[in-house]
Formats: C-alpha cells, structure tokens, sequence
C-alpha cells in the first residue's frame, strides 16, 4: 500500500464530523500553528516541503505566497478554488464531501501564514448539496473555537464563508474567480497586476486549489522535510488522482508520486486494470486540457524510460512526446474509442465555456468543433486536418487567459499523435460510422510507433 | 529642486524613443508613428480598462528589459503591457507578429458579414482598414456565419450587432462617460452579444458618443440624413456654445454643401476622439447656423475617407429628398463595384447630385 | 417578492462581504431566487434582485446570462442534465442520452407536453468518474442504466401526483 497523507483516516467512519475528525487528530496541525508557530515558520516548512499548486498550473505554494503584498491597512484574502470544472477531474468534490474538516483546517492554517481574516470557498454551482456540508462543517468548527475572534488565544481573527458559483468553467482560472465573486461576469483579467497584489476587491489575494490547501495539514503534522521526503525529486509528496474512463476501478485516488503510470493503471490498488478486458489505447493524464498520448508514449517515454506519475516524467519529451500532470483528471480510453469523437466532445466542451473575450478564443473553438463535427460525421476534407493544425496554432498563447491554450493542446496532440485515425474518418468516411480505427500501432513498441510529425 | 523623472528607452523595430514610465508599448509607439504603431481595435485611451482583448495589436518582446534581458515567452498585447527600461519590441519586423495578427483578423472576421459595400461604416472602418493591410484573400470558414438582426437603441441609434467585434468600447463609454449604463454585453462566448437584453432605449445625454467609440458599423447615427458614403461628405471643424458643461462643444460637421448630415466628436489619426461631446450637439444641431464653421478638418487617418477630393464645394440644388419628389432614397448605384476603388482622380464636387457607379467607370 | 426569511437570507448573504461590495451577492440572491419563483429568472424577478442589491439591472443580465445554470425561460419541473464529455461519452453517455429522448419522446433541449420533464446535453459536471451522470435539481444521479432512467422517470412521476 502506498503512503497516504490526505487519505490516511478517510477510511474511519464519520470522519466528516467534526468529533470523530478531532477524536483523530484533526486540528492537531492547526494548534500546532496558531499556538507555536509564526506565520513566518509555517512559510518556511511549506516552502521546504516542496508543494506545488495541484490545481493544474504546478506552481509552487510557498513562492506563491511569499508573493503577497503587504500593505499596511489593506486585507488580505485567502480564496480557496473549488470550481473544479477541469473534465476528468473529480478530486476536490470527494475532499470536500468526505474530510470538509481537513479542508478548514488547511484554510485555517492557511489564512493565518497568508495574514488573512476572511475566506472564500469558492465552488462551483453544479455541486449543490456540498455548501451544505461546508457551512457545517465551518459551524462546527466555528463552535468549537476554530473560526470567529482570536482562536485559540491567538489573536488570529478568521471568517471562512462558501460561495457558490453559477456553471462556468471559465470561473476556475483564478481572475475570473475573482471578477465572479465580485459578482461580476467571469471574464478573466487581463495580467498584471496580478492578484498577489490586486485581486478581490483590488485587495490582495491568494487563490489556491483544495487539494493545495488541505495538503497544508499534513505538511504541518510531519514537517516540511519530511513531506519532501515523499515523491520523487521536485514532485514532492501524495497526489490525489481521479481516474475515470475505461478502466475497472474509477475513482478518486491518492497516491505517492514515486509510481509508474503502468502501475497506476495495472495495479489492483488503483485502477485496476482496462475495463471488460480490452486494451489500453490512449490516456489523458491530467485533465481534458493536457495532450493525449498513445499507450505506448504514455507507458514508457521517448527514450524508453518507463513513464512516472510526477510532473516532470509525465512532461518528458515535452508536448512532442509527453503530456502533463495537470489537475490529476487521468482519462483512459481503451481500444474501443475513437480519438475524433473524444476530441469533438474537448472541443465542443472549451466552445462551450469560452467567456468571449478575446478573438481568437471566442471565434477559434467555435470553428474547430464545426470542423472536427465534419470530420467525424464523415463529411471532412483532408484539408481540414491542416486546417484544425492552424486553427489551433493561431489561438495558443495569443489569448488572454490559459483556457484558450487548453482548448488548442487537445487538438492538436491528438493530430500530433493520432493524425492516421483522422485520415482514416476522412478517407473511409462511411466505415467510420459504424466501426472505430481500433487501436492500430497505438500501443507497438516505440520504435515502430514515431509520432506523425506535422 | 524636483527630480527629473527617469524616462525609459524603448525600441521598437529598430527605432528607439524614450518614453515615462508606465507608458504601454502602444503609446510608445505612438510616440514614434508610422507604419510601426500596431493596430488597436478595443483599445481606448480614453476609456479605463479597456484594450486587451481584441489581440490585434500583439506584439513580440524580444528584450525584456535592461535588468532582465530574457524575451517574453509569448506575444503580448501592446496596449496593455507597460515598457521597461532596455526594452526591445518587434512588432512589422517580427514575422511571427504578423503571422499572429493575420489569425486575429481572420477571426475577427469569421463571423463578420462581407458586405462593407452596404454597411454606414464603410470608408471609416477600422476592420475594414485592418482587414485591407493584414487579412486573408478568402475565409477559410464554411459555416454559417452569425447574424442578428438590427435593433433600435432608441430613435438615435442603431445597433447591428452582426457587425460587433466586441470590443467592449460602448459598454466603457456607457460607464465612465455617459453613466447610467442601460446596455452591456450578454450571454457567454460565441454568443455573447451587446444588447440592452429588452430593446430599451438608451436615455443619458451623453450616450451618443458610443457611436464614435465604435470601431465598426455596429453602432451607428440614425439621424445621419440619409445613408450618404462618408467620402461624399466634407468633414469640417465647427465648435458651437454648448449649455452641457461636460460638453466641450467642439466638433466636426460632415456636410455637403451647406447641409449638415452629421456631427461627430473630433477623431485623431487613431480613431480615438479628442473629446466626448453630448447628445443635444450630435443629435439636434444639425443646420449650418447652429455652428461656428473652423474650416475644414484634415483628415490624417489613411482611409478612403481621406481620398476624397472636394475641390470646391458647389453647393447642390436640390436635397436628395426633394429630387426624389419626397421619398426616401434606396441605394443610388452599384456601389460594389467602386466601394474599393474610390478613384482619387475623380472630382466629386464636379458631379451633379449624388455619384453614381457611372461616374466612376468612365 | 421574498418572503421574510429569504430576505433575511439576502442580509445574511451581504453581510459576508465588505461594506459596498453587496454586489458580490448577486450570484448567491440569483440562485436563491430562482429557486423561490418557479425555476427560472424573468426580467421581473431580475429587475427585483437589481433593487434588492442596488445595482443597475443591466448589471444582473450580464451576469445571468454568462452562467449556465441560470435559466432565462420556463423549464420543466424535472430537468434531466446529462453529461456529455469526454469522460461520460467514453461510458457511453449517448446511449444514455438516446434512451431518455426515445422514452420521453423529446429532443435534447425540449420539454414533455405535460411540462414535467426538460432534457438537456450538459458539458462535464465533475463526476466522471461516476459515468454516465446527469444532474436532477440539486442532486446527482451516476452510473445510469436504462433501468436507472426508468426508476427516476417514475420516482417524478410519483412526486408530481
Ligand atoms: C480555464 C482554467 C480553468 C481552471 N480551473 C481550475 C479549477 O477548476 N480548479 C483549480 O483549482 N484551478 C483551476 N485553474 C487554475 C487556477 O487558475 C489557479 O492556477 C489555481 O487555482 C491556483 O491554485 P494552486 O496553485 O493551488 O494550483 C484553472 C485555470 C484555467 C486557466
Ligand atoms: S482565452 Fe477564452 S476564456 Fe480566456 S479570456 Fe479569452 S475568450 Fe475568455
Ligand atoms: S463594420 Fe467595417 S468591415 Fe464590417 S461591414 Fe461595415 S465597413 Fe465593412
Ligand atoms: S458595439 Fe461597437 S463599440 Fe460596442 S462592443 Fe461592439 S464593436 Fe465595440
Ligand atoms: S488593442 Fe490591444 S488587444 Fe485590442
């Protein structure tokens, strides 16, 4: 069994009350910060312990939030992102749903390093029955002395209060967050300033993942030299994995970041397996926006190492050869599935969510669902293989925010690495309604399998 | 003794110009000119917060500073990135600039009706510029393309959102110089669209100057006469007294002959007005004896407007109307084929009423 | 217009922000009053929740309709949301899709005749993992089968009598 941090009493009954969580140890790490720690040193051990923000960007914590300005007389805010809207991605929901106290006390501990006296959890709208397990869970907390006015003797003041979002993806990058607390449109800011120092109200501010946040706790229980000690080199500590698509065992994992991704598939311990005993075909491994890789590139990398469940083995090769860890959203697709369709869904998704903005975005993911629609409905051209390749590269990184590189990377890593299957829709466009490509060379040995180049 | 405030040096394509700091590289090429000023559809200097959206005027960073000369790793928004010192910019001299800034145009075209000949804007549009420098030939695009219908924003302006690159210029106008904002953009991504959501009636005084702000046909004078191409127009400064003290009064008149067809806030070489000017003078001021005339405006914006050659101004006999026994005129020629060509060597004022295709095909 | 104790929710709501900032309300009163005047938002009750916050009402239509989940017309009393990304097409979501259409005898985006139930094709609703999904009200419903649709079917069926 791997070692586990976060989930380590998930398995005890009742957990998510405050009782049994505090009977368990719980707010043992916030205690330990607010009676014997300065801000300062709980700074320094998440600094030490390495964390990287897990809500898909991989920026480290600690950096973060020595960022932050301080002027005097001006609050500070601590927004906790919870909009999870990442496909794929389903981790924060069970955090929040399962262990909320883990949460508040990593918002607790949090708020006191970052200096800030008000909270927002900021979730997204869909998930409507968990601000009730929230608000619960911070009046409970708040009962017992952990929220209000100078807890624990202190001095510390902290309000953490849930804000529920609307339905818009968009609202999960951090500015857009910020303008739809405000009550505003989700339209992300244009940066700088960045929200270190003008975020919520022009105030600064701190936006953070759940996972980011309640990771906070254990990092105080063992000390951030000893989480760094979990991992691999800079991908230190556990990771929360939600593993969906077709594999035996869905669901929300946590693992140590010193597995393979073969492990991580094959194992009894977490997925199980490819479902109904088929084969492995393809895998996004961090969320729909990361590129697709075929089984062979995602097994093993391009030099033949065998492929690890951390940030810098899952990016090794670059977008040429490898992908990203993303938010931990791990999609499998197995033989049956047909790579057009998966990206028709990505990008009629980013369509979907696009704020509007700015051109390229608004008019591009538009333009790349119609096509690829033709595509797979058998009415595509040759040319508009090329076509997507272009529309593609004229929105990445000419956009405002990241979403528009996230609606160009899945299109074009899944012509990168699978341009023979969309060849194939446009060339046999009757045969591709009713059977798929299969999983053709997806998974031979890497040798044979080079990546069409394009 | 105050100290001298420290200005930057910039270069941008080669050319160097030393700017105060805080200054975004658009305005610091502004301040040298020319064909290196990159091209600004949302931005306003006027109106706070705006720029950063439409990405026409991205541009490469190929020297982040003096202290940190590492290039920036994408292409930025000119309008919204502050210069450094040591700063070194590309933006006609990069062709991964204009590669860029064709897609943007593409876009922006994507949905964009293809029939500048019919649309008011025509000859001071600033896509219809942009797409002449920087577009395709042909759209890439095989869909439908987006439409709406026109809407009346009360009896003085027209919407035609069709035209709308959403630039959010109107919705900045309607905030920060009209007030009372009755309008602003709705719905999410592709559909997002300006709209007052129930066709209300704009109603502030100052609302009128959206019609100025507007890169585009979309937003438009109603009670512009009657549908006249602008370079048939000869624009003239005129200032009058305005009782509006937020007014300042000051204004071109586009007249033919001695007939006022249409009052707009003065405009410099980049579209942007020098000063907002209120309804009562845009709207309701429209006789020669309502203004003191200046003389005429010259026209510094490359555009067919500025192609136009007014000799001498003959006055014409008749109004439109009056020739037309009192209907109103419907398109007089078949203007497709001179709305690109607009020949320069053409005296229009030698030409009796309004021009017609003939004229320019002989 | 709300009852006493929404109103006081709506203080309640306000109180959580700055002085000033009760704009930051808006989304939270919108849902709430949503919920309260029959599952979706007229410009009456849009208009009220701008008097209510004291903003423009031009300031609450930009913002209900950048949101999915806020609905501008009537909808169904039982509104069926299915996901339909990636990770629920790949557990077969269309199936899903296409056995509720052919049973309720609608198209995605339409409503019964008798106004109970509206079908819609939704973007991923964080359940993947939980394939297929959709959405019913406040709560979700995962792992559909055809059997799974036709119990749900008759549980509203039930409460609507
Ligand atoms: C389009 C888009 C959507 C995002 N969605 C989420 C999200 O749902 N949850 C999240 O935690 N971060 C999301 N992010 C990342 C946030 O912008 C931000 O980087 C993150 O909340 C920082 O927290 P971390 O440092 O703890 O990862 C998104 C970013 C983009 C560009
Ligand atoms: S990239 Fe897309 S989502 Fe981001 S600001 Fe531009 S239009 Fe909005
Ligand atoms: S808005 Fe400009 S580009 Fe568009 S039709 Fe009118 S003149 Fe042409
Ligand atoms: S109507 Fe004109 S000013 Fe307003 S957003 Fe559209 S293009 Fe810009
Ligand atoms: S003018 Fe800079 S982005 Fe539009």
């Amino acid at each position: 069994m791997g070692r586990k941090l976060l989930f380590d009493k998930a398995h005890i009954e009742n957990i998510r009350y405050y009782d049994v969580y505090r009977a368990n140890g719980g707010y043992g790490s916030a205690e330990k910060a607010l009676k014997s720690m300065t801000p300062d040193q709980v700074l320094d051990e998440v600094k030490k312990s390495g964390l990287r923000g897990r809500g898909g960007a991989g920026f480290p914590t600690g950096m973060k939030w020595s960022f932050i300005a301080k002027p005097e007389g001006v609050p500070r805010y601590l927004v906790c992102n919870a909009d999870e809207s990442e496909p794929g991605t389903f981790k924060d929901r069970y955090l929040m749903e399962f262990i909320p106290h883990l949460l508040i006390e990593g918002l607790l501990i949090s708020s006191y390093t970052l200096g800030a006296n008000t909270c927002y959890i900021y979730i997204r709208g869909e998930y409507a029955w968990i601000p009730d397990i929230l608000e619960e869970a911070i009046a409970d907390a708040k009962k017992n002395g952990w929220l209000g006015k100078n807890i624990m003797g202190s001095g510390f003041d902290l309000e953490i209060y849930v804000q529920r979002g609307a339905g818009a993806y968009i609202c999960g990058e951090e500015t857009a967050l910020i303008e739809s607390l405000e009550g505003k449109r989700g339209n992300p800011r244009i940066k700088p300033p960045f929200p270190a120092v003008k975020g919520l109200y022009d105030c600064p501010t701190v936006v953070n993942n759940v996972e980011t946040l309640a990771t906070v706790v254990p990092i105080l229980r063992i000390g951030g030299e000893e989480y760094a000690k979990y991992g691999t080199g800079k991908s230190t500590g556990t990771k929360l994995i939600s593993a969906c698509g077709n594999i035996n065992k869905p669901g929300v994992y946590e693992i140590e970041m010193n597995i393979s991704v073969e492990e991580f598939i094959y194992s009894d311990e977490y997925c199980g397996g490819i479902a109904n005993g088929k084969r492995l075909k393809a895998c996004i491994p961090g969320g729909s926006s990361v590129p697709i890789l075929p089984a062979n590139l995602l097994l093993k990398t391009a030099k033949g190492e065998p492929r690890m469940m951390t940030y810098e083995s899952l990016a090794d090769g670059g977008f040429a050869t490898g992908t990203m860890l993303g938010s931990g959203g791990f999609i499998v697709l197995d033989e049956d599935q047909c790579i057009v369709k998966n990206t028709l869904t990505f990008a009629r998704f980013y369509h979907h969510e696009s704020c509007g903005q700015c051109s390229p975005c608004r008019e591009g993911t538009g333009w790349m669902e119609r096509v690829l629609k033709n595509i797979e409905n058998g009415k595509g051209k040759m040319s508009d293989i090329d076509l997507l390749w272009d529309i593609q590269r004229k929105i990445e990184g000419n956009t405002i925010c990241p979403l528009g590189d996230a609606a160009a990377w899945p299109v074009a890593a899944a012509i990168r690495h699978f341009r023979d299957e969309f060849e194939w829709h446009v060339l046999h466009p009757e045969e591709a309604q009713k059977r798929n490509f299969g999983l053709a060379h997806y998974a031979d040995p890497l040798e044979i399998a080079a990546p069409a180049a394009v | 003794m105050a100290e001298e405030q420290k200005l930057f040096k910039v270069k941008i394509d080669g050319i160097t110009v030393e700017v105060a700091p805080g200054t975004t590289i658009l305005n610091a090429a502004r301040q040298i000119g020319g064909d290196i000023v990159p091209p600004a559809m949302c931005y306003y200097s006027k109106l706070q917060g705006s720029g950063g959206k439409c990405r026409t005027c991205l541009v490469k960073v190929s020297k982040g500073s003096e202290a940190d000369p590492r290039p920036m790793p994408k292409l930025v928004a000119s309008c919204r990135t502050t210069v450094m010192d040591g700063m070194e910019v590309a933006n006609i001299t990069s062709p991964e600039v204009l590669e860029a800034r064709k897609g943007v145009v593409e876009f922006l075209l994507l949905n964009h009706p293809l029939d500048c000949p019919v649309c008011d804007q025509a000859g001071e549009c600033h896509l219809q510029d942009l797409g002449y420098e920087h577009g395709a030939e042909a759209t890439r695009y095989e869909f439908k393309r987006r439409t709406f219908d026109k809407v009346d924003l009360g009896d003085k302006i027209q919407l035609h959102m069709t035209r709308c690159i959403l630039c959010y210029r109107c919705v900045f106008t309607a905030d920060q110089v009209a007030g009372n904002r009755e309008h602003g953009v709705l719905g999410r991504g592709e559909h997002a669209e300006i709209s007052t959501y129930l066709s209300k009636n704009l109603s502030s005084p100052f609302i009128g100057n959206v019609i100025d702000v507007c890169p585009v046909g979309a937003l438009t004078d109603k009670t512009f006469r009657f549908k006249n191409r602008v370079w048939f127009l000869k624009p003239v400064n005129a200032h009058r007294d305005c009782d509006n003290p937020k007014c300042c009064g000051k204004t071109v008149l586009w007249m033919r002959g001695d007939e006022v067809f249409r009052v707009t806030a003065r405009k410099d070489k980049y579209g942007e007005v020098e000063d907002f000017i209120c309804d009562t003078c845009r709207f309701d001021k429209k006789e020669a004896k309502d203004w003191v005339i200046e003389g005429p405006r010259k026209i510094e914006r490359q555009s067919v407007i500025s192609a136009n050659h007014y000799v001498g101004v003959n006055k014409p006999k008749d109004t439109l109307v009056e020739v037309l026994d009192g209907r109103q005129p419907k398109l007089l020629m078949d203007i497709h084929s001179i709305s690109q060509v607009n020949r320069p060597n053409i005296d229009l004022s030698q030409i009796e009423g309004p021009a017609h295709s003939d004229d320019f095909n002989k | 217009m709300f009852s006493e104790e929404k109103l006081n929710k709506v203080k309640e709501i306000i109180a959580r922000y700055p002085q000033g900032r009760q704009k930051s309300a808006l989304i939270p009163v919108l849902h709430l009053a949503q919920g309260e005047f029959g599952g979706w938002l007229s410009t009456e009750t849009m208009d009220y929740v701008a008097s209510l916050l004291q903003i423009k009402p031009i300031e609450v239509y930009e913002v209900a309709t950048f949101y999915s989940m806020f609905n501008l017309q009537p909808v169904g009393k039982h509104v069926f949301e299915v996901c339909q990304t990636g990770p629920c097409m790949l557990r077969g979501s269309d199936n899903i899709i296409d056995y509720i259409k052919k049973k309720l005898d609608i198209g995605v985006g339409e409503t019964t005749k008798d106004g109970l139930f509206t079908l819609k094709a939704v973007e991923c609703l964080g359940a993947c993992g939980y394939a297929p999904m959709m959405q019913l009200g406040k709560h979700y419903k995962e792992h559909l089968t055809p059997e799974k649709v036709d119990a749900i079917i008759e549980e509203c069926r039930a409460n609507a009598n």
